[in-house]
């Protein structure tokens, strides 16, 4: 398969993700999404790692799967704590920072 | 037969993504999550790189799917009415669509002459543990600390963030976890934190 064929693919799972982070409104789902954006971002890394031949593009997505499950770790640990405060798990209700 | 697998993964990642944004109930966004991962671990299995599918199976759609089960089964699945900004369902796909073909064009007029082609001809050992490990552990071996150090650094934000005491007292009792004043106490407490990975 050529390149293009996974950049399209890449691209299209990208959108995919910023549609669902806009029209959700569980933080949780919005993390999932944010999830589909990194996996798209990484796909795009590898696929440009094999059509240049150079394996340091993947050295790359799994830096990035690092950061991911950083972020994962971080999100749900305040998604913990917005529900032990009983505040709506609802990204509308909770846009200001105060608790 | 690398097409007809090309094309089946992709459906599979496509579907699982559609799947994640379009359940309502969150356990079944994060079986959706799993399917994709899946899928895209054969999709890099496609494009030889070996060690990130299997590092994406295990540690992602394994240890990571894991924590979002067990925090979607702690939060409860209920997810309250869909749009408070009118017209949002309508607006977003259109957004959607308008970031895939800025994406697209962005590509196709990067003018890489390698796009269209398959790539170069790679040995058996192109993105094996071994390439992988011994590019990470000498050209990247920096970047590879600094990474070490960001999970630390998580897992130590993940139990100050969930700590069990913040909750009924007062703001500012957020950070005394941290200066060292409390104790058996708080690390009691500390143990059932369900964020540490």
């Amino acid at each position: 398969m050529n390149t293009s064929w996974y950049i399209v693919l890449s691209s299209l799972l990208f959108a995919t993700g910023a549609v669902g982070i806009l029209i959700r409104r569980s933080p949780m789902v919005i993390l999932l999404c944010l999830e589909l954006m990194l996996n798209a971002g990484n796909l795009a890394l590898v696929a440009f790692s094999r059509m240049v031949g150079n394996q340091q593009g993947q050295v790359f997505a799994l830096v990035v799967m690092v950061i991911a499950a950083c972020e994962v770790v971080v999100g749900l640990g305040l998604i913990v704590a917005i529900f032990r405060r009983k505040l709506p798990l609802n990204v509308d209700d909770l846009r200001e920072l105060r608790g | 037969m690398e097409a007809v697998l090309f094309f089946l993964a992709a459906i599979g990642a496509l579907g699982g993504a559609i799947g994640v944004i379009a359940m309502r109930n969150p356990f079944y966004s994060v079986l959706a999550l799993i399917a994709h991962l899946f899928s895209l671990a054969v999709l890099f299995l496609l494009l030889t790189a070996a060690f990130v599918a299997a590092a994406q199976v295990v540690v992602y759609a394994g240890a990571v799917m894991v924590l979002y089960v067990f925090v979607v089964a702690y939060v409860g699945a209920g997810e309250s009415a869909w749009e408070p900004i009118p017209g949002q369902r309508l607006l977003a796909p259109l957004l959607g669509i308008a970031i895939f073909v800025e994406l697209t064009i962005a590509i196709a007029s990067s003018a890489l002459r390698a796009l269209s082609t398959h790539g170069p001809e790679v040995g058996a050992g192109f993105g094996n543990p071994a390439a992988i490990g011994r590019l990470l552990l000498e050209k990247f071996l920096l970047p590879f600390e600094a990474t070490s150090i960001l999970l630390l650094l998580a897992a130590v934000g993940a139990i100050v963030l969930a700590n069990r005491k913040r909750v009924g007292g007062a703001t500012a009792d957020a950070g005394r976890g941290m200066d060292g004043t409390p104790s058996e106490h708080s690390a009691k407490r500390s143990e059932g934190v369900p964020s540490i990975p």
